[in-house]
């Protein structure tokens, strides 16, 4: 269906549309733009996303700046910017009304209850992503010890995210994964 | 700026806005929130810790990134929507800039196999970064017992994970029937 159109508006309203079910952030919903990318519009492999996904975890700033670097493989620097815009603008929208009322009802059973509600789901969103791309991401041995030291690290201790991320490159460069 | 403890009367400028979050931006590698806490309660006073966990918890559940939406909400009280265009633009402006020429880098050296191996383990311990965000957000409801909460976080979990429900059906479904049951739970 899409292949009469430019990859730019795909591109941008696939974003768009999927930007508004990103409960839990970024991370949560990177399965689904796996599938989108890889699978519904063919753009890359499989492969190709992991390298983008960890590139994009080591860049400082937002998460959401792993569909700036699937835009910009799909379509370039216009691509690039046009899936970055359609990723944060609608839930920015969202974000600056819900936020000009949100305090004033603190108290209000209503309020209490969307976020009560919402919580959960979103911590079971991270949970099946971190399931389905640790699926996709380790498939052998060391990647799979990788990434249990990292996760065990990280939840165990301060250290630095970098540390793991460099970690895991120098193991990975030196022909081990 | 004398008073120790409450917070900065004066509105800060547009530009203090885009500047204080391009700041958080760039020393947030793997990770903002914690500069973003640092930034705006304990350096430049604009909200007090109360405040700033209500707005994080906020921009936790909205849709978007978490940051994004702190921005959003943080630039919006303090300089109403162009406040909002400032923080949201000094929060992006400096990752995309260095997203893109890592891209640019990428696409020139991908076909090195120590790149290709070096981004392959990278990915590994990305993962894990993403398992121990999930543990940690896991966790209050396992201290709590919270039940109800646990049921709706192992439901999403078999949908979306084992069953691969797409994300917009799996969060139209399960998002009024996790609220339905958190309104029921505060009779």
């Amino acid at each position: 269906m899409s292949d009469d159109h430019s990859p730019l508006s795909t591109l941008f309203f696939s974003f768009a549309f999927l930007s508004l079910f990103t409960i839990g952030g970024v991370n949560a919903a990177l399965p689904e733009i796996q599938r989108q990318v890889v699978h519904v519009h063919g753009w890359m492999t499989d492969q190709r996303f992991a390298d983008l996904f960890a590139i994009a975890q080591a860049a400082p700033g937002p998460n959401i700046i792993v569909v700036t670097l699937v835009g910009w493989e799909v379509a370039g620097i216009p691509g690039a910017l046009l899936s970055t815009v359609a990723m944060f603008v609608p839930t920015s929208v969202a974000a600056y009304i819900v936020g000009h009322f949100w305090h004033r009802f603190r108290l209000a059973r209503w309020r209490i209850a969307i976020q009560a509600g919402i919580t959960p789901i979103t911590v079971g969103l991270v949970a099946a992503s971190a399931f389905l791309l640790a699926r996709s991401v380790d498939t052998n041995v060391v990647a799979v010890l990788i990434t249990v030291a990292s996760a065990v690290a990280l939840t165990a201790t301060r250290v630095h995210p970098l540390v793991f991320l460099a970690t895991g490159a120098a193991i990975g460069a030196a022909g081990f994964v | 700026m004398s008073s120790p403890a409450d917070v900065v009367e004066t509105k800060p400028s547009l530009l203090d806005l885009f500047l204080a979050f391009a700041g958080i931006a760039v020393m947030g590698f793997g990770g903002v929130l914690p500069w973003a806490r640092r930034m705006l309660v304990e350096r430049r006073r604009w909200l007090t810790a109360d405040e700033f966990a209500e707005v994080l918890s906020l921009g936790q559940f909205l849709p978007g990134g978490n940051i994004i939406n702190v921005a959003v909400v943080v630039g919006g009280r303090l300089g109403g929507p162009f406040g909002s265009v400032a923080t949201v633009l000094g929060l992006m402006a400096a990752p995309t800039i260095i997203v893109i020429l890592a891209g640019a880098l990428y696409l020139r050296y991908r076909h090195l196999p120590s790149v290709h191996g070096a981004l392959s383990g990278m990915a590994a311990a990305a993962v894990g970064l993403i398992i121990s965000m999930g543990v940690k957000m896991l966790q209050p409801f396992i201290t709590k017992r919270a039940l109800v909460p646990l049921l709706f976080v192992s439901l999403t979990f078999v949908a979306v994970g084992l069953f691969r429900v797409p994300l917009p059906l799996a969060v139209l479904v399960l998002a009024p029937l996790g609220v339905a049951a958190a309104w029921r739970g505060l009779a």
